[in-house]
């Protein structure tokens, strides 16, 4: 690998990936802005049946369901009579490589393997790069995970280092880069030295895997509880979870279930920096992802991105560090199950929803994963405090992100703090028309921006309307 | 300086993009530094620290870099107690004890 090769590496971009993904989007758009996303979703993935076939070869999904009762029991005593939903817990944690991204990474990898690629490659810091590799070890491919994982100072985030790690534990080769988004760069040329397929996150394949949690929560609440959940909570970043998870509810045929995403609130900190990327505690599910992928999801590593959480998301809110490390520590403390961070970002949200909620409502929390060395609130406040992070108990009204962590005073003080979702559909809709350089909007035009943005068709036209940035005449 | 063995796992560094090749759209501060790549493998023949090395990754991939580390390890871990945290558990049990609200 050498630097002088940057621009034009990147110029065979797309070249690249039709190869290493083997699926031609252009098939799917109809001009510069409408694409048929059922059509590409149908077409380049794969049913709900056979995918719940391909997990059950390699132990993925039909995982444990809990009521996290004591939990639940806490928010009640906090709230008014009559309020305090049931809060139900999706165990991920018991996949194989101990994440719900084992239901991402198996269909790709199946995929991968019945097509005859030699290996598979895959761009995450996060749980996806375990996944990877251990679906495809139980189907003999190799794995090549690409990460980003230490500053210029040579400093590494606990938690990647970890993921890291779990990577080598199942025989992956491991790229370990310092900050910055030309990581892309670095993965484009492992797919063409190698040959090897690109486990994308963002491909049909990866987001139609995680339809099948969406599914099982449905049918495990209908077969135990007979009821179905009025809210499902789901920790965002990419939208590759919500968006399959919301899929699933929808083909499982519940109809009046909520799907709500959460972040970390970790406004102010770029996302690119060198300096402000060990200031942050949380490497995913934060809104430094969660915000640009809902507000413009085409900026994936594929052309055109399977996971679009703003067509499933009926809310969005944030949460603090602070209030997220609580929830981990309560999971453990008063519940008996010690888990990573990541499901504990919509554990926290799900903690201060519930008390809005009717008693006899229930609330579910989509997702957990593993814990251990590094991916854990002590590794991770520590890390924080070496980073000049101070931690403190208090109201997390006045965390700072990068500046400080406020662990919740009790736990009446956590909040789920809602985004305003016109302002992210406003900036979608600015987004996707703009760049698409279309002038006239017809009929086909404001289906698909109603069905992107989650609303009618009135109220997409209404909305482009009223956007003054967005030249456009109506047909 | 300690010669390390042909066959030994280790760990290389080299510079992918210098500061001045970095991406229009990196921030200032990412911009003045190098993009870096560590990769580990078995050592393709005798070096000492510091020499420019060949390896072979786990799954038999060269790489070629400065060596760095003759025993990379795995140093993450835990680390001391959060006093932040060790009450938390405490103070909820109370609450569960304790009457009020919807409880």
């Amino acid at each position: 690998m050498n630097a002088g090769d940057y621009n034009e590496v990147m110029a065979r971009k797309n070249e690249i990936m039709k190869k290493a993904v083997g699926i031609d989007y252009d098939q799917f758009r109809v001009n510069n802005l409408v694409f048929d996303y059922e059509e590409m979703m149908a077409k380049a993935g794969y049913q709900l049946d056979e995918i719940i076939d391909i997990q059950k070869d390699t132990g993925v999904g039909q995982t444990p369901l809990l009521e996290l009762k004591n939990i639940t029991e806490v928010a009640r005593k906090l709230s008014p009579a009559g309020k305090g939903a049931r809060i139900f817990l999706k165990d991920e944690a018991a996949n194989p490589s101990g994440s719900y991204k084992a239901r991402r990474a198996s269909v790709s990898v199946y995929h991968a393997e019945k097509q005859g690629y030699p290996g598979v490659v895959a761009a995450t810091s996060g749980n996806y790069g375990a996944a990877v590799a251990s679906q495809a070890i139980m189907r003999n491919l190799e794995t090549i995970i690409v990460q980003e994982v230490f500053d210029s100072d040579d400093k590494g985030q606990p938690e990647i280092l970890e993921k890291g790690r779990k990577c080598e534990a199942y025989g992956s080769e491991v790229l370990q880069l310092s900050v910055g988004p030309e990581l892309f760069y670095v993965f484009l040329k492992v797919l063409e030295e190698t040959g090897y397929f690109n486990a994308s996150l963002y491909t049909p394949f990866g987001i139609a895997g995680v339809e099948t949690l969406g599914f099982e929560i449905i049918n495990q609440l209908r077969e135990r509880e007979e009821l179905e959940p009025d809210a499902i909570i789901c920790t965002n970043a990419g939208g590759g979870n919500l968006t399959g998870t919301a899929r699933g509810v929808i083909k499982a045929g519940a109809k009046e279930t909520k799907i709500i995403g959460a972040s970390v609130d970790l406004s102010g900190l770029h996302m690119a920096s060198d300096k402000d990327f060990n200031r942050k505690s949380f490497t995913t599910g934060h809104t430094g992802f969660g915000i640009p992928f809902a507000t413009w999801p085409d900026r994936a590593d594929v052309p055109l991105n399977a996971a679009r959480a703003l067509r499933y998301m009926d809310r969005y809110v944030t949460v603090n560090q602070g209030e997220v490390f609580y929830m981990t520590e309560a999971l453990a403390a008063i519940e008996g199950m010690e888990r990573g961070p990541a499901g504990n970002t919509s554990l926290a949200a799900a903690f201060a929803i519930a008390r809005e909620m009717d008693e006899d409502q229930v609330i579910v929390v989509q997702e957990t994963e593993y814990t251990g060395a590094g991916k854990h609130p002590i590794p991770q406040l520590n890390f924080a405090m070496e980073n000049g992070v101070e931690v403190k108990r208090g109201n997390p009204d006045e965390e700072v992100p990068g500046q400080s962590i406020i662990i919740p005073e009790e736990p009446g003080l956590i909040k789920a703090r809602d985004l305003d979702l016109g302002k992210i559909r406003s900036s979608y809709l600015k987004k996707a028309i703009n760049s698409s350089g279309i002038e006239n909007i017809g009929d086909k035009e404001l289906e698909f921006l109603a069905a992107e943005a989650n609303l009618d068709i009135a109220s997409v036209k209404k909305m482009i309307a009223e956007i003054d940035e967005i030249k456009v005449d109506f047909k | 300086m300690a010669k390390v063995k042909a066959g030994s796992w280790v760990e290389i560094y080299s510079v992918i993009l210098e500061p001045g090749q970095r991406a229009p759209q990196v921030p200032e501060d990412t911009a003045k530094v190098p993009l870096e790549l560590k990769v580990k493998g078995f050592l393709q023949s005798d070096a000492e620290l510091g020499d420019e090395v060949e390896i072979e990754t786990i799954i038999g991939r060269k790489y070629t870099g400065k060596l760095i580390d003759a025993e990379p390890s795995y140093d993450h871990s835990y680390g001391r107690p959060i006093p932040e945290l060790l009450k938390v558990g405490r103070e909820l049990k109370e609450i569960l004890k304790g009457e009020g609200g919807n409880g």
